[in-house]
């Protein structure tokens, strides 16, 4: 059975170090939740005040709507797969799976039906005899897996638990780790600090920076509406570049170069202001119209599907931009480009970067 | 106002456990050493005098005892760092032939009682010694004499080199090949690169095994009493004012044990002082690949290594000849021929000594085990204020010569409310105390190597934290700490200077035997006895060897 989540204004400190300073979240039932940002910006920290291996300086933790800050980590029916899978090595992969069950005394037969389930499930039951040392990274995985989901937990925690796999295996186990969520339904908390990761196994994701939340969201959300410069920058590659804004009567406009403008739905009353634009790779065309600004082609990628060009910008900026390869055209080193940009896509920031004005009311 | 009640922790398991385990340490050491530094200020009427001390360093006599064993230490570390270094530089970076057989023969040497190594030696090179009567018969020269400095150096060395062989050794496996061939690379090769690179690399286990020699030779008196004669070193006095015949005065060997202490801590101090400058951490993908050499050199190394444990082992294979020779029926006269009379005497007079042995062994060392498991891991897992305590005081017996400890224990426990003088129990427990640094060390050592992870995985799956030790930690621990088990078990069935000192005829052990049948001249029993002794060394070593299955040792 799946529980909802609810942090309320957690607080951790370790010794003078404030990790977390005030950090409150819902994770609704039966939701892929995945916790996301840089190495070392807690969230570690975080899933473990939730496992309850961290003392709690400050906030309350709610499991559906009982309150588990005091709660023993033994109690609070929680399967967590860890970075290193932490296998029990002296046991078999069976013994492994059945460690949960037997704690919770169930019948011998139970334990012997529900652990066959799980290792058909997570597809280990040929190895089930075997001791863990002998098994690849994916199998282990897997026997991790199995031995946090047989007990039927109310919530999945996983701490990077692709990390210390190959880049080709990593694909496969996201997936596996997808599915299996998806049928058992279970309310999952996921941590990694791989973007296209979250993005590929998340139903919304909480990005993370220095014990903040800076904004939760859909992949898509994130991706297409960034809440600041941080998430812009950590979610995919962007351009960032500031321009001036000039208000119109409903909108303003924006000073891409001297000449050419764009108009932004944005309001906003001071006579000009500076802002941030971000701009994705992909999100600027190459026209040979006359309007947009120059730009120089320093060096170019082809990548097959898309071209990765380098390039300077009438105004001295650097940027890098991703087109569909065309049969003809890949323009050389040091050709003169003209560039516009897609309205709808691109992200109007505050000049310090800490809001997206294209969010506000 | 959450905060406020995170401070009041529940008396949880652990803590409990920690704070017995305190409460023993202060019982059975805190305690005895107290009594001893008491003993160590107070005059015979209970006042209190420092007239000990000052009687200590003002007489040239007690002065030059302390003088000897530092000659004797400095000589001994000195000469088995010689040995010792490139022996395990030898052994681990060329093919040699047996190579496995050697190292056991090695460590065996290293795990006699050396007073029975110094008994050998005298029978070998004493005055009336095999060697030297033949060599005598032949040739128109004296053979130097065995006793005194150099019999103890010898005697000394040859046991303690091994440890240096050991500690260097397993520095070496951890050094990557690849260190070796970027110092080729670059032009540095053979003694160069030995000095330059492999050296500084085993520095601090070098730092650490000329300690713990050094501490071994500091504290050991069976060789010097037997094999010193007129040179006198400090823990010879310390047993002498003690038990001595002549004139015993307790206070007094108090007040020397006291100084013995602080000698020891000082000495301690300084190793932990010189080895934080040498520390850094190497990770080793590829560890070092033996090379096979040709010609001269190749048979110099082996004759090195071999010249050098047959010398080392000699003692023991020369008892070993002895026992089975043929005796008079009071065992102190060998006949001609051979047979069994030696066992025969030896198991008719000392008949408690192999039953005595295997109980007083195997109780300390499960005791051993078990608290060194527990404090280990209150140690890693569980630091509080407690649990440091308790690492800072289980490492006090690691710089306490053996001979102090009985003193201690002896001030201790021969008044109520706790009488234990003369049982079993004082035995064991004295055996513990000398142990149980060492299996400390070794159980946090295995421990630091199991990641926190696998526990929390056991209580997130519902397991409580006891559960968890015994059904996770301790199997995951199992091989290190039987490996660990079996090392104690060898070092307290060959301890002489702790047991010396708190025996009785009815707590006689197969040391303790045999080192009575030396004194009362009684040969043939005597070898019988050692040999016996050997062979349970022997034994338990190959299934150490098994069982921790080419891992470092801690000695
Ligand atoms: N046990 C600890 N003691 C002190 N500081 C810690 C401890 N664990 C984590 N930290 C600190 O908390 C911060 C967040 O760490 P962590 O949660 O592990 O980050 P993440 O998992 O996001 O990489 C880091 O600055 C780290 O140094
Ligand atoms: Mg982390």
């Amino acid at each position: 059975m799946s529980v909802a989540i609810t942090i309320r204004n957690a607080v951790k400190i370790y010794g003078k170090n404030i990790v977390i300073p005030d950090l409150s979240v819902e994770i609704k039932e039966g939701e892929f939740f995945t916790l996301l940002g840089p190495s070392g910006c807690g969230k570690t920290t975080l899933l473990r005040m939730i496992a309850g291996f961290n003392t709690i300086e400050g906030g309350e933790f709610y499991f559906g709507d009982k309150l588990v800050n005091e709660l023993n980590p033994a109690k609070r029916n929680i399967g967590m797969v860890f970075q290193n899978y932490a296998i029990f090595p002296h046991l078999t992969v069976r013994q492994n799976v059945a460690f949960g069950l037997r704690t919770r005394k169930l019948s011998t037969e139970e334990i012997r039906t529900r652990t066959d389930e799980f290792l058909e499930l997570m597809q280990i039951s040929e190895y089930a005899d075997r001791l863990p040392e002998k098994l690849s990274g994916g199998q282990q995985q897997r026997v991790a897996l199995a031995r946090a989901l047989v007990i039927q937990p109310d919530v999945l925690l996983m701490d990077e638990p692709l990390s210390n796999l190959d880049a080709k295996l990593r694909v496969e186990m996201r997936s596996v780790i997808k599915e299996i969520q998806n049928k058992l339904n279970i309310t999952t908390i996921y941590v990694t600090h791989d973007q296209e990761e979250a993005m590929a196994v998340s139903d919304r994701i909480a990005v993370m920076n220095r014990g903040v939340i800076q904004q939760i969201g859909s992949p898509q959300v994130l991706y297409q509406r960034p809440a600041n410069k941080f998430v812009a920058g950590f979610i995919g590659k962007t351009n960032i570049i500031t321009r001036a804004l000039v208000p119109q009567e409903n909108t303003s406009k924006l000073l891409i170069s001297d000449s050419y403008a764009i108009d932004m739905p944005v309001i906003h009353h001071q006579e000009r202001k500076q802002v941030l634009v971000s701009i994705r790779p992909e999100d600027f065309q190459i026209v040979e119209d006359t309007e947009g600004m120059a730009a120089t082609v320093n060096d170019s990628i082809f990548l097959g599907l898309m071209t990765n060009y380098f390039v300077t910008l009438e105004t001295g900026e650097r940027a890098d931009i991703i087109q569909e390869s065309t049969i003809n055209s890949i323009y050389s080193k040091g050709s003169t480009i003209r560039l516009q940009v897609n309205v709808e896509k691109i992200n109007v920031f505050s000049e310090d970067g800490a809001k997206n004005l294209l969010l506000e009311e | 106002m959450n905060q406020l009640k995170k401070k009041r922790t529940p008396l949880e398991v652990w803590n409990i456990i920690g704070l017995s385990i305190l409460l023993l340490y202060v019982l059975f050491l805190v305690q005895p050493l107290f009594n001893l530094l008491k003993s160590s200020v107070v005059d015979n009427e209970g006042g209190l005098t420092l007239a000990h001390f000052k009687k200590f360093f003002s007489q040239k006599y007690y002065i030059s005892t302390l003088a000897n064993s530092f000659k004797v230490s400095i000589a001994v570390t000195f000469f088995s760092l010689l040995i010792g270094v490139p022996l395990a530089y030898f052994y681990n970076l060329y093919e040699i032939r047996g190579k496995k057989g050697l190292e056991i023969l090695i460590i065996l040497c290293s795990m006699s009682a050396p007073f029975i190594g110094a008994y050998a030696w005298i029978l070998l090179l004493g005055r009336q010694g095999l060697i030297t009567k033949t060599i005598e018969a032949i040739l128109p020269i004296t053979v130097p004499r065995i006793y005194g400095f150099n019999g103890i150096v010898l005697v000394l060395v040859t046991r303690l080199f091994p440890l240096v062989f050991l500690y260097v050794s397993g520095a070496l496996k951890s050094i990557d090949n690849s260190l070796l061939e970027a110092s080729e690379n670059l032009g540095c090769t053979g003694l160069n690169r030995f000095f330059k690179v492999v050296m500084p690399l085993c520095m601090p286990s070098i730092l650490a095994a000329a300690l713990l020699v050094f501490m071994r030779s500091m504290a050991d008196f069976g060789t010097p009493l037997l094999i010193g004669e007129g040179y006198r070193t400090f823990p010879v006095e310390i047993y002498n004012q003690y038990v001595g015949e002549t004139s015993v005065n307790h206070n007094f060997a108090a007040a020397i044990s006291v100084v013995a202490i602080l000698i020891t801590a000082l000495v301690f101090i300084l190793q932990k002082f010189l080895a934080n400058h040498y520390r850094f951490s190497i990770n080793s993908l590829h560890t070092i690949e033996r090379k096979k050499i040709h010609g001269i050199k190749n048979i110099l190394i082996h004759l090195y290594a071999y010249l050098l444990v047959f010398i080392s082992m000699l003692p023991q294979l020369y008892l070993f000849y002895m026992s089975f020779r043929n005796t008079s029926s009071s065992g102190s006269v060998f006949t001609k021929g051979f047979s069994l009379n030696s066992y025969r005497i030896a198991l008719k007079r000392m008949s408690s000594a192999i039953p005595n042995t295997l109980f007083i062994g195997g109780i300390s060392v499960l005791v051993v085990l078990f608290l060194a498991v527990l404090v280990s891991y209150l140690v890693v897992r569980r630091r509080n204020v407690v649990t440091s305590t308790i690492d800072s005081i289980s490492m006090l017996p690691y710089i306490i010569p053996g001979s102090v400890v009985g003193i201690a224990l002896v001030i201790t426990f021969s008044k109520q409310p706790m009488v234990l003088t003369g049982t079993v129990t004082i035995m064991i427990i004295a055996m513990i105390i000398r142990r149980i640094p060492y299996t400390i060390r070794s159980s946090v050592a295995i421990l630091q190597q199991i990641p926190m992870s696998v526990e929390e995985a056991g209580i997130s799956l519902g397991a409580s934290k006891l559960y968890t030790f015994f059904r996770i930690t301790v199997p995951m621990m199992k091989n290190g700490i039987i490996s660990g088990g079996i090392l104690s078990w060898i070092t307290i069935i060959t301890e002489l200077s702790t047991s010396i000192i708190l025996y009785t005829s009815h707590t006689v052990t197969l040391t303790l035997s045999i080192y009575i049948f030396v004194v009362r001249g009684t040969e043939g029993p005597a070898a019988a006895m050692a040999t016996i002794l050997t062979l349970f060394t022997t034994i338990s070593l190959i299934i150490f060897i098994k069982v921790s299955d080419g891992k470092e040792m801690v000695m």
